[in-house]
C-alpha cells in the first residue's frame, strides 16, 4: 500500500514538529527515514501509527484519504509500528504476547495460535521459543516477537523506529534479511534511525528531517558527507578563543564499565582537568547519560574507578559526591531537578548553606531568592512555584540553586528547549565558573553546541565511547559522521573499531 | 483578586461535597425507612446534648487529634502510613507492660504513669520504623508493610490479653485486669476526659504545625513528599528522612495508645485502636494536609462517633451509620477537589 503524507503540520507548544511535510512512499520498498534527535522523524511516525493527530494536513492510503484515531485504528489500516522500546509484557510468556491485542474472538485460540506463530517465524528463520517468558529475552529477539506479532495482525506497512539499537550484530543481519522479504512481499518497510550505516545499506530510498522540516529524499548510491551535510545543515563554527583547561586534574575515570540494559559501556579511562570543558556527543541511548550518571554516584559501574579531586569515590552515593564539590543538573527538570509544588524561595531554603536553625527565617531567604532571581534574570517571584516557571526560566533557577565553590559541574543537555538569549546566558554563567577553576562535563544532542563550548570532545556510539577528540580541529560533518557510527576507523586510527567487537 | 476568587471557588467546590456526602447519607436512610431528619438531629443531639456527652466528644479527640498529626508527618514524606493502626496498639501494650511491672512496687505511680506514657511512644515508634525498613531496605511498600503489621500487632494484642496477661481465673474479651485507680490519668471532675490528656494532644497540634509550616526538616521533609528524586539531587538524603518520617509518625501513635490505657480504658483491651488510625487518615486527606484544620476537622469526626451511638438506642439503626457519614464525607470533598481540577484545568 503506498502511503502519503500531505503537508503535514504538528506543533508542540512552540516547538514545530512537523512543519509541511510532504511525502510519498511506495509499496515493496525500504524507505528510510534520517534525522537528529528532535528532527520529527517519531512525530511523523506516530501520526501514522495513530498515537498522535496531526494539527492539519492528510494522510494518504493507497490514494484514499484516512484518518488514523488511535493504534488500534492504525492496525486496522494495515499500519504496524514497532517502537524503539518494545511495548510487551515481560512477565508473560512469548505466545501470550504475540496473541495479546488479538481483536474479534473472546475465547483465545492458542492452538492455532502457536500454529501461526511457529509457521511465521521458519517464514523469517527466528527461533523463538513460544513458552519462554518476554522478560528472558534479548531486546533483538523482542523485537522479533513484535514483529511476527504484528505481521500477524495483518500489518502490510511496518515501521521500525531505531531498531538497530542494543541488537547483536547477527541479530541486526537476520533483521535486515526479514526485512527485504517483507518488501519483496509487496510490504512497505519505514525505517527511522539516524544510523548512516544502517541507511546505507538497507534503504531503497531516504528521505532526510530536519528541525520539522522535509529537507530532501536521496537514492542510493548513496554519498554520506551529503546526508550528513542534510541531517545537520551546515553552519559556521564559532569558536571561543581562549581554551581554559589548566593542568591540575580534577576528576579520573579509571576503567570504567557501566551497564544498564541494554546497553554496556567498556573500559573508559579519562581524565579531567580543571576549568575544562568536555562535550559527550552522540545520539540519544548512545550511553552518554549513564557514564555521566556513573560519573556522579547515580548509577553504579560494574567495575573501575571514580576519583574526584583525589579521592576515591567509586561505590559512593551522589551526596558524597556532592560534599566533593560534584554538582549534577539533569535534563528531566521537573523530576530529577527541582521539585513541583515548592516555590522559589523554599528551594533556596532547601539548598542553603548557612548554618542551619531550627525555624526557617523566611524573610531572610524570601529576600536571598529575590537576588539570585535578580541576578540570574529569573521570571517569577520567590513565591512562585517551580512548575509555573517556564523551561528556561527553570533551567536558570536550577543553575542558580548550585553552590559557588565547585570543582565539576555536570550538564545533561543543558540548553534543551531554550530560546537562544537563554542558552546563550546559560553558558556565560557555566563559562564564568570555568574561569574560577571549576570543570564542566555537558551531554548535548546539538553538535552546535558542543563543538562551540567544549575544550576536548567524547564521541559516543552504541555504548561506544571515543578517545578525546580535540574540538579545535574538528568539523561539524566529522563529528555528524562520528555520532552516526560512520569514520571512526579514520579518526581514531589506534584504536579498536566498534564495527569488529560483538555485544551479547 | 485572581487568588480570591480561586479561594471563594474552592470553598464552593467543597461546599459542594458536603452538600454531597448528606444527601449520599440522607438517600441511604430513606432506603432503609429511617427519617433523615430526625437521624442527625440525634447524631447532633447525642454529641453535644448533656456535658457528659461533649466530654465523651473529647475523649474521642484527643486520640484522633494525636493520630492525624502523626500521618501528616508521613504524608508529607509521601508515605501512606497504613500501618498506624498497629502503632497505636503497640503503643497501647507497651504502655501496659511497664505500668504491670511497677504494679505492686513502692515506685511513684507518678512516675509509673509518665515512664508507661513514654514506652508506649517508644512502642509506637518501633512498629512505625519496622515499616519504614522495610519499605526503605525491603523495597516492600508502605501500605503492604503497614497492613501486615496491623495484623500481626492485633494478634499480639489478643495473645497477650488471652495468654501471658489475662486475667486471672478466666481471660475474657473485656481485656486485662484493670489497674489500680492511682495508675489512671486524673480525670475532670467526674467526667471521663483528662486535662492531661487535652494537654498532651495540644501540644502535638503545635509541635506538628510549626514542624511541618516553619522548619528546614518539614521542608525537607516536603520536598522528599513532592519529588523524592528531585530532593535526592538537591543534596537531600532521602531515605533518612523517610524513616524519620515514620519514627515521628510511631511517636504520635504510640502516644494516642498510651493515653486509651492510662486515660480511658485503664487496661488493654481487644480493639484498642478502636480504628482511630484510619480514621486519621481519612481526616488528614478530607483537609487536604494542612495541619491547621486538625484540631476542628478532628472534633467534628468525634462528635460524629459519639453522636452515632443514639441511633441504635432510639431508631434502631447501626450506629456504624457515623461511618458511613464520615466516609462519605472524605469521598464526595476529594471527588469535588478531583471536579475542580478539572473545571479548572479546562478553562
Amino acid at each position: 500500500m503506498n502511503i502519503g503524507f500531505k503537508q503535514v503540520n504538528k506543533h508542540f507548544g512552540e516547538v514545530h514538529a512537523n512543519a509541511d511535510i510532504t511525502l510519498n512512499i511506495q509499496s515493496g520498498h525500504i524507505f528510510g527515514i534520517l534525522g537528529e534527535n528532535g528532527a520529527g522523524k517519531s512525530t511523523l511516525m506516530k501520526i501514522l501509527s495513530g498515537f498522535i493527530q496531526p494539527d492539519t494536513g492528510e494522510i494518504l492510503l493507497g490514494g484514499h484519504e484516512v484518518k488514523i484515531e488511535s493504534p488500534a485504528d492504525a492496525i486496522k489500516f494495515g499500519i504496524g509500528m514497532l517502537h524503539q522500546d518494545p511495548l510487551d509484557f515481560p512477565p508473560m510468556r512469548v505466545i501470550d504476547n504475540f496473541i495479546a491485542g488479538q481483536s474479534g474472538s473472546l475465547m483465545l485460540s492458542q492452538k492455532a495460535a502457536m500454529k501461526d506463530f511457529r509457521e511465521l517465524q521458519t517464514q523469517f528463520g527466528f527461533s523463538l521459543d513460544p513458552e519462554a517468558y518476554v522478560d528472558t529475552l534479548t531486546v533483538g529477539e523482542r523485537q522479533q516477537l513484535e514483529i511476527l506479532r504484528l505481521l500477524w495482525l495483518g500489518a502490510q506497512i511496518l515501521i521500525l523506529d531505531e531498531p538497530t539499537t542494543g541488537i547483536s550484530i547477527q541479530q541486526k543481519e537476520k533483521l535486515f534479511a526479514a526485512l527485504r522479504v517483507l518488501a519483496e512481499q509487496g510490504k512497505t518497510i519505514i525505517f527511522v534511525s539516524h544510523k548512516l550505516e544502517d541507511v546505507e545499506i538497507l534503504c531503497d530510498k531516504v528521505a532526510i528531517l530536519r528541525k520539522g522540516y522535509l529537507v530532501g529524499e536521496v537514492a542510493p548510491p548513496y554519498d554520506i558527507d551529503q546526508l550528513v551535510e542534510m541531517m545537520f545543515g551546515k553552519q559556521i563554527t564559532l569558536k571561543d578563543p581562549t581554551p581554559l583547561g589548566q593542568e591540575t586534574v580534577v576528576f579520573q575515570l579509571q576503567d570504567i564499565v557501566v551497564e544498564q540494559y541494554p546497553l554496556v559501556i567498556e573500559n573508559v579511562t579519562f581524565s579531567l582537568h580543571a576549568g575544562e570543558v568536555i562535550g559527550l556527543a552522540g545520539m540519544e541511548g548512545s550511553g552518554q547519560d549513564m557514564l555521566l550518571r556513573a560519573c556522579v554516584g547515580l548509577l553504579r559501574p560494574v567495575s573501575g574507578r571514580v576519583i574526584v579531586n583525589g579521592n576515591d569515590l567509586t561505590g559512593k552515593n551522589y551526596l558524597k559526591f556532592m560534599e566533593n564539590g560534584v554538582a549534577f543538573l539533569p535534563a528531566s527538570r521537573l523530576e530529577e531537578g527541582l521539585v513541583p509544588g515548592l516555590t522559589l524561595a523554599e528551594h533556596f531554603t532547601l539548598v542553603t548553606d548557612q548554618k542551619e536553625q531550627l525555624f526557617i527565617d523566611k524573610a531572610y531567604f524570601r529576600q536571598k531568592s529575590q537576588q539570585m532571581i535578580d541576578d540570574y534574570r529569573i521570571i517569577g517571584r520567590p513565591e512562585t512555584p517551580v512548575e509555573s516557571l517556564s523551561g528556561g526560566n527553570q533551567q536558570r533557577a536550577a543553575l542558580s540553586m548550585l553552590k559557588d565553590d565547585l570543582s565539576i559541574i555536570l550538564l545533561e543537555h543543558p540548553t534543551r528547549g531554550l530560546d537562544i538569549e537563554s542558552a546563550i546566558y546559560m553558558w556565560d554563567k557555566l563559562k564564568e565558573r570555568c574561569r574560577n577553576g571549576t570543570s564542566i562535563f555537558f551531554i548535548s544532542a546539538d553538535l552546535d553546541e558542543i563543538l562551540r563550548y567544549s575544550d576536548r570532545i567524547l564521541v559516543f556510539f552504541s555504548g561506544h565511547v571515543s578517545k578525546p577528540l580535540d574540538a579545535a580541529t574538528t568539523s561539524l560533518e566529522q563529528l555528524g559522521q562520528l555520532i552516526g557510527g560512520k569514520g571512526w576507523d579514520r579518526t581514531f586510527s589506534n584504536e579498536e573499531s566498534y564495527e569488529t567487537s560483538t555485544k551479547p | 483578586m485572581k487568588q480570591a476568587q480561586s479561594r471563594s471557588l474552592s470553598a464552593l467546590f467543597q461546599i459542594g461535597g458536603l452538600i454531597l456526602a448528606f444527601g449520599f447519607v440522607t438517600i441511604i436512610l430513606l432506603l432503609v425507612d429511617a427519617d433523615p431528619i430526625e437521624a442527625f438531629r440525634l447524631i447532633w443531639q447525642g454529641a453535644v446534648g448533656n456535658s457528659s456527652r461533649i466530654a465523651s466528644v473529647l475523649v474521642v479527640w484527643v486520640p484522633l487529634a494525636l493520630v492525624t498529626c502523626g500521618v501528616l508527618v508521613t504524608f508529607t514524606a509521601g508515605l501512606w502510613n497504613i500501618g498506624i493502626e498497629g502503632q497505636i496498639t503497640l503503643g497501647a501494650i507497651f504502655t501496659t507492660g511497664v505500668i504491670r511491672l511497677f504494679l505492686d512496687t513502692p515506685v511513684s505511680p507518678v512516675f509509673v504513669i509518665i515512664l508507661s506514657i513514654l514506652a508506649g511512644m517508644v512502642g509506637g515508634a518501633i512498629w512505625a520504623a519496622l515499616a519504614g525498613v522495610l519499605k526503605v531496605f525491603g523495597g516492600v511498600n508502605e501500605i503492604f508493610g503497614g497492613l501486615g503489621l496491623n495484623f500481626i500487632a492485633t494478634a499480639l494484642n489478643i495473645g497477650l490479653i488471652f495468654g501471658a496477661w489475662s486475667r486471672p481465673g478466666v481471660a475474657s474479651m473485656s481485656g486485662t485486669e484493670p489497674f489500680p485507680e492511682i495508675y489512671w490519668l486524673p480525670t475532670f471532675q467526674n467526667f471521663r476526659f483528662s486535662w492531661y490528656s487535652i494537654l498532651l494532644s495540644v501540644i502535638g497540634l503545635v509541635v506538628i504545625y510549626f514542624l511541618l509550616q516553619g522548619t528546614h526538616f518539614g521542608l525537607r521533609l516536603k520536598a522528599v513528599g513532592k519529588g523524592i528524586k528531585s530532593a535526592f539531587r538537591l543534596g537531600i538524603p532521602t531515605w533518612q528522612h523517610m524513616m524519620l518520617s515514620f519514627l515521628i509518625c510511631g511517636l504520635f501513635a504510640g502516644l494516642a495508645g498510651a493515653l486509651q490505657v492510662v486515660a480511658v480504658y485503664h487496661r488493654l483491651i481487644p480493639a484498642i485502636s478502636s480504628g482511630y488510625g484510619f480514621m486519621g487518615l481519612m481526616i488528614a486527606m478530607l483537609i487536604n494536609y494542612q495541619a491547621i484544620w486538625v484540631a476542628p476537622i478532628a472534633l467534628f469526626f468525634a462528635a460524629l462517633n459519639i453522636g452515632g451511638i443514639q441511633l441504635p438506642i432510639v431508631m434502631k439503626l447501626d450506629s456504624t451509620l457515623s461511618g458511613v457519614l464520615q466516609g462519605s464525607l472524605v469521598l464526595f470533598i476529594l471527588l469535588m477537589q478531583g471536579v475542580k481540577q478539572r473545571v479548572l484545568g479546562k478553562q
